[in-house]
This record gives C-alpha cells, sequence and structure tokens, in this order.
C-alpha cells in the first residue's frame, strides 16, 4: 500500500478549524430559526405573552373584580377599548388579567405532562421488554378516551377547579410525550455511538443522562410548545364549562361562558377573550412548527 | 507471562426469527456458528470475509456488546462469557473497539473534549489530568488541542477515525477490537490511519483483532489472518502462509479477486458461482459445497474438521491436502 501524504481534504480541514469559531449546536439552531418568518413572530409574540403575564394584572386600566353597574355591556370606545360584560367590568382589563391565569395552566400542566411522560418514555424506550409493553399499554389506555372527557372524569373525582384543571391536562399530557419520548430513545438507542459508549463501559444511568435525554430533547421542545396551546384551549373549555376557573375570576374561557346569554345584544363580550384564546393558540402552535423545522436535522434550508 | 491475550472457544449466535402466526416451531439466523481462535500479545490478527459471514458479530460477542448464545470468550485467563455488566466493567479498560462509521461512532452532540472524557469518567481517572489526558490523545492520534471543543461534525471522516481510536486508547488497553476502522474512509486516509494504528502498536504494545473485508488492508496490516464462511471460520494462518499458499478453496477465490496492479500478470480467476446461502438455512455438510468448484459427495453429507495442516495453519476442508497435489 502507498503512503500518501496528507491529502488536499485534510489540509483543508485543518485550515479552516484553526480559522473558523466552532459552530455550536445551538448557533446552529438559531440560525435555522431565524428563517422562519412566522414562527420568529410567533417568538415574540410569546414572549410578549410571557411579559404580560407577569406585568399585566399591575397595568390594567381598571379594577378587574370591581362591578360598574352604570356601564353594563357597553360597546368598545375609547373608555373601555373592549367594552365591559354584564357586571360592567372593564373587558381589556380582564384579558389582560386572564394572561396570567391561561399562561400559568398551560406551562405548568404541561411542563408535568412533559416530565411524566419523558421519564415514561426514557424507562419505556431504554429498557424495552415487559416494561415497555406495561407502560405504553396504558399509554394507549389514557389516549383512548378523549382528552377532554377525560379531564372531565378526572374532574369530576378531584373536584373542580384551576388546580385540578392543571393536574387534568397533566394526566392526559403524559401519554403523548411518553409516545414521543419512547419513540426517540429507541431511534438514539440503536446508534452507534451508544454501542460505542456501551462498549466502554458506561452505566446505563450515565448513559440515558449524557446520551439518550439530549437526543430526545429537541421533540420534547417542540411537542412541548404545541401541547401549551392545546392545553391552554382545554383549560378555556372546562372553565367554559364551569369546571375550571370560577368567577370572577378573569379566565378567558370562564368569561367566554359569562357572556354566552348574551351574544345576541352584547358579542364584544365573547369576542375579546375568544380571540385572546385563538391568538395564543396559534402563536404556541407556530412556534412549535418553526422550531421543529429548525431542530430536525433532516430538514435542509 | 502467558502469551495467549484472548481465547475464542467454539462461539455462536444464534438470532431468532420472528415467530411467525401459529408457527411454533423457533427458527434461527446462525450468524456465528462456532468459531475458535486465540490471539497472542502484540500482534494482529485479522478475521476476513464477505458481509453477512459473521465477522463483526464476532468482534461484538468479544467485546460483550452481544449475548454469547455458546462457546466461551476468555480474556487473560478469565472467562468473561458469562459476566454481568458490572462484573466485566473494570475489566473494559483492557479492551476496547474502534468502529466501521466514524461519522455515526461519534455522539454529535459532544464536543471532542467530552467524547474523550466519557472513558476516563468511566474508569475513574483522576479528576485534574483528564483534560491533560484528552490534550495528549489528541495529539498521540495526530490531532491538535484546539479540535477539543469542536464537534464531530467539524471533523473529515479520517480524523473522526483518528478520535474513535483516540477514544479506545484513552484507558490504555491491551487489546482493540477494530471493526473495519477504514472501509469507510477515502482510500488516500485509509492507509494514514492503517499507518497511525501500527505505530500505535509498536508504541504501547497493543494487540489488534482486526475485522475488514478488504484484503490489501490486511495484507499491510496483520501477522495472522482468519476467513470467515457464513459463520465458520474456514482458515486460519499466518499471514505469509495465507496469502502465499492458501488452502481452502473459498479463501483462494477470495485471493485470485485482488487485483494486481500490474496488466502483464495473467492468472486464473476462479469466480464463485451464486449467492451466499442464507445463515437462516445453511446448507448441510461443509456450508461452502454449493459454490464449491471442487465440492463432492463428502462435502453436502459431512461438517469438515478445523484441523491443523501444517504447523498453525488450520483448514475446515475435506480434501485441502488434494487440492494441494493438484
Amino acid at each position: 500500500m502507498v503512503d500518501l501524504k496528507v491529502s488536499n481534504k485534510e489540509a483543508y480541514y485543518q485550515q479552516t478549524l484553526e480559522n473558523t469559531p466552532s459552530k455550536t449546536p445551538f448557533a446552529e439552531f438559531w440560525r435555522k430559526f431565524k428563517k422562519q418568518k412566522l414562527a420568529f413572530v410567533s417568538f415574540f409574540f410569546v414572549v410578549f405573552l410571557i411579559l404580560m403575564a407577569f406585568i399585566g394584572p399591575f397595568i390594567t386600566p381598571y379594577d378587574i373584580t370591581e362591578p360598574d353597574y352604570e356601564n353594563v355591556l357597553s360597546g368598545p370606545s375609547a373608555k373601555h377599548w373592549a367594552g365591559t360584560d354584564a357586571y360592567g367590568r372593564d373587558i381589556f382589563s380582564r384579558v389582560l388579567a386572564g394572561t396570567q391565569i391561561s399562561l400559568y395552566v398551560g406551562l405548568t400542566s404541561v411542563l408535568l405532562g412533559a416530565i411524566g411522560g419523558t421519564f415514561l418514555g426514557i424507562v419505556a424506550g431504554y429498557y424495552g421488554k415487559r416494561i415497555d409493553s406495561l407502560i405504553m399499554r396504558m399509554c394507549d389506555v389514557l389516549l383512548a378516551f378523549p382528552g377532554i372527557l377525560l379531564a372531565i372524569g378526572i374532574i369530576a373525582i378531584l373536584g373542580p377547579g384551576l388546580g385540578n384543571v392543571i393536574i387534568a391536562v397533566a394526566i392526559f399530557s403524559v401519554p403523548m410525550f411518553a409516545r414521543i419520548v419512547r419513540s426517540s430513545t429507541l431511534a438514539v438507542k440503536s446508534t452507534l455511538y451508544i454501542e460505542a459508549t456501551k462498549s466502554i463501559g458506561t452505566r446505563p444511568k450515565r448513559i440515558i443522562w449524557k446520551h439518550i435525554f439530549p437526543g430526545t430533547v429537541s421533540s420534547i421542545i417542540v411537542y412541548f410548545t404545541m401541547r401549551i396551546g392545546s392545553a391552554i384551549l382545554t383549560a378555556a373549555s372546562l372553565s367554559f364549562l364551569g369546571l375550571g376557573a370560577q368567577p370572577p375570576s378573569p379566565e378567558w374561557g370562564a368569561m367566554l361562558s359569562g357572556g354566552r346569554d348574551y351574544l345576541n345584544i352584547a358579542p364584544h363580550v365573547t369576542i375579546f377573550p375568544g380571540i385572546a384564546i385563538f391568538v395564543t393558540v396559534l402563536a404556541f402552535n407556530l412556534l412549535g412548527d418553526g422550531l421543529r423545522d429548525a431542530l430536525d436535522p433532516k430538514i435542509k434550508e | 507471562m502467558n502469551q495467549t491475550l484472548l481465547e475464542v472457544q467454539n462461539v455462536k449466535k444464534y438470532f431468532p426469527m420472528p415467530s411467525r402466526l401459529f408457527s411454533r416451531k423457533k427458527e434461527f439466523v446462525k450468524a456465528v456458528d462456532g468459531v475458535s481462535f486465540t490471539v497472542n500479545r502484540g500482534e494482529t490478527l485479522s478475521i476476513v470475509g464477505e458481509s453477512g459471514c459473521g465477522k463483526s458479530t464476532t468482534g461484538r460477542m468479544i467485546m460483550k456488546l452481544l449475548d454469547i448464545t455458546e462457546g466461551k470468550v476468555i480474556f487473560e485467563g478469565q472467562d468473561i462469557t458469562d459476566m454481568t455488566d458490572d462484573q466485566i466493567r473494570p475489566l473494559r479498560k483492557e479492551f476496547q473497539m474502534v468502529f466501521q462509521d466514524p461519522y455515526a461512532s461519534l455522539n454529535p452532540r459532544l464536543t471532542i473534549k467530552e467524547i474523550l472524557e466519557e472513558p476516563l469518567i468511566v474508569h475513574n481517572f483522576n479528576k485534574d489530568n483528564r483534560s491533560q489526558r484528552v490534550t495528549e490523545l489528541l495529539e498521540t492520534v495526530g490531532l491538535s488541542r484546539y479540535h477539543a471543543d469542536r464537534y464531530p461534525h467539524e471533523f473529515s471522516g479520517g480524523q473522526r477515525q483518528r478520535i474513535g481510536i483516540a477514544r479506545a486508547l484513552a484507558v490504555n488497553p491491551k487489546l482493540i477490537i477494530a471493526d473495519e476502522p477504514v472501509s469507510a474512509l477515502d482510500v488516500s486516509i485509509q492507509s494514514q490511519v492503517l499507518n497511525l494504528m501500527k505505530d500505535l502498536q509498536e508504541e504501547y504494545g497493543l494487540t489488534y483483532v482486526f475485522i475488514a473485508h478488504d484484503l490489501s488492508v490486511v495484507e499491510h496490516i496483520s501477522d495472522r489472518v482468519g476467513v470467515m464462511y457464513l459463520g465458520r471460520l474456514v482458515e486460519l494462518a499466518s499471514r505469509d502462509a495465507l496469502f502465499g499458499k492458501p488452502l481452502h478453496p473459498y479463501t483462494k477465490a477470495l485471493l485470485s479477486a485482488v487485483p494486481i496492479p500490474d496488466p502483464t500478470v495473467k492468472r486464473e480467476r476462479i469466480i464463485l458461482k451464486g449467492d451466499i446461502p442464507s445463515p437462516a438455512n445453511p446448507p448441510s455438510g461443509c456450508t461452502f459445497h454449493t459454490r464449491c468448484p471442487f465440492a463432492q459427495e463428502t462435502c453436502k453429507l459431512k461438517v469438515p474438521e478445523f484441523r491443523e495442516i501444517e504447523s498453525n495453519h488450520y483448514v475446515a476442508c475435506h480434501f485441502a491436502e488434494e487440492l494441494e497435489e493438484n
């Protein structure tokens, strides 16, 4: 065999490596993400929503619970930007204050669901065999219920209230997360680099934390974002049904429910909280789509 | 000091086939069906064969990455066949593996430093000296310190394979199992990596089990060569004996397929008919009889013994001597 000098290709790599700064995976992600216009806008809208969740309750122009019987069901005006409801409360203020509730419910319920689902998914995918069948069949059972029905069932047991809505939404987020995480666990587990670490003698705990979990994070983030949208929607539906937030809480779903009787004479009572729900859910979904496109290595510009 | 480092005794690996509905009979793919050899300290033993002949499976069984169906693997006098993961862990720093695909064997989410530190962490290497050791390893394989903070995708195939070799060297192993370490690389890079491996062997007194299908690569690096066909070793001899005087018809056919870079040389090529039979349903007797140009009735009935015909030259063929005479 002829001994060749360092080939041009190697020399090229050598050179570029010395001159260019290292590209971290995050920089690569950010570069791709910025190209997704819609998702990028959604990202800033979500940041804005989070900001509102913190400062919203303090900057409302009117008190959100104090009735004002002089101004019942008045339409949008310069004084009340989004009109007032059946008790004369300023709807704009209430929507603003409600941001906190919706985001809190959406984030915590999905976070709880994601933690539980990720744990179960990794255990099922990594250890396989009987524990895998056990976990996945349990998830199948949970998924066989329509989501909202399951939530109603859970609330029927736990009793109505926002805290129980969070638990209910979290529980029915678990099986979906478990499925998604299991499938990415299986994909990562079958890679050669996992076999390579095993051959070194790495303990399963370290393999899971250092290799498997980071490999599933991107799909968790994508699904997490998308799930927040539907969690907000479910929470609003449950409140609309009177199972979640109770009046006079400015929860968007509860506000819809309160305006239901005046749909003909004062549609703005339902329209504005409705728009708030719609835009928020849409923003999270678009953001999730954009993240998926930016995080999936298979999608090249 | 005992000369034998690794002893593989009649190992078998049967993969169960997915059982069909209503069928009670369990079927197996006999990926490796009784392979035995020993590896001496400081030598390079190559295992060659067509794809699917079980050479990689053998390598992975020695590494205990696969459970061994039958047989024994003895490393430095210790039977590691039935050891649990926890029992074998301290031993793992004695034998390491280099993988075929340098693009897939490095975790794309970790920096080179993290990849090279992993074996050090797993085997409780002194914390303060770790980054020094990483630098040392990078320099040993011809890379530099500044490569440590890069990600695998920033390297070329040859450089990645060097990183793979550095990872295997991290804990100072005695034995390295190299599973086709150069077959995914450009030919120009292959020689670099092979020469690096040879240099490292001299420097650290390493022992290699080198799995390959490229005979010119094998001729370059090995001391002894084993030829596998359909899950069995058909011939095992020193490099010179095997390349100079192959005894098994399969080895002869393989060698006749190696191109000679001289157009004036004429020689007889033995072209084998047909495909390799499925290891799920191997032929009776000598598994090679379906394609062997010299096959006779006995070959279909009797499994040939793996015999030592000349000193240290083992062949599994009923008619090795007769074929040699003609």
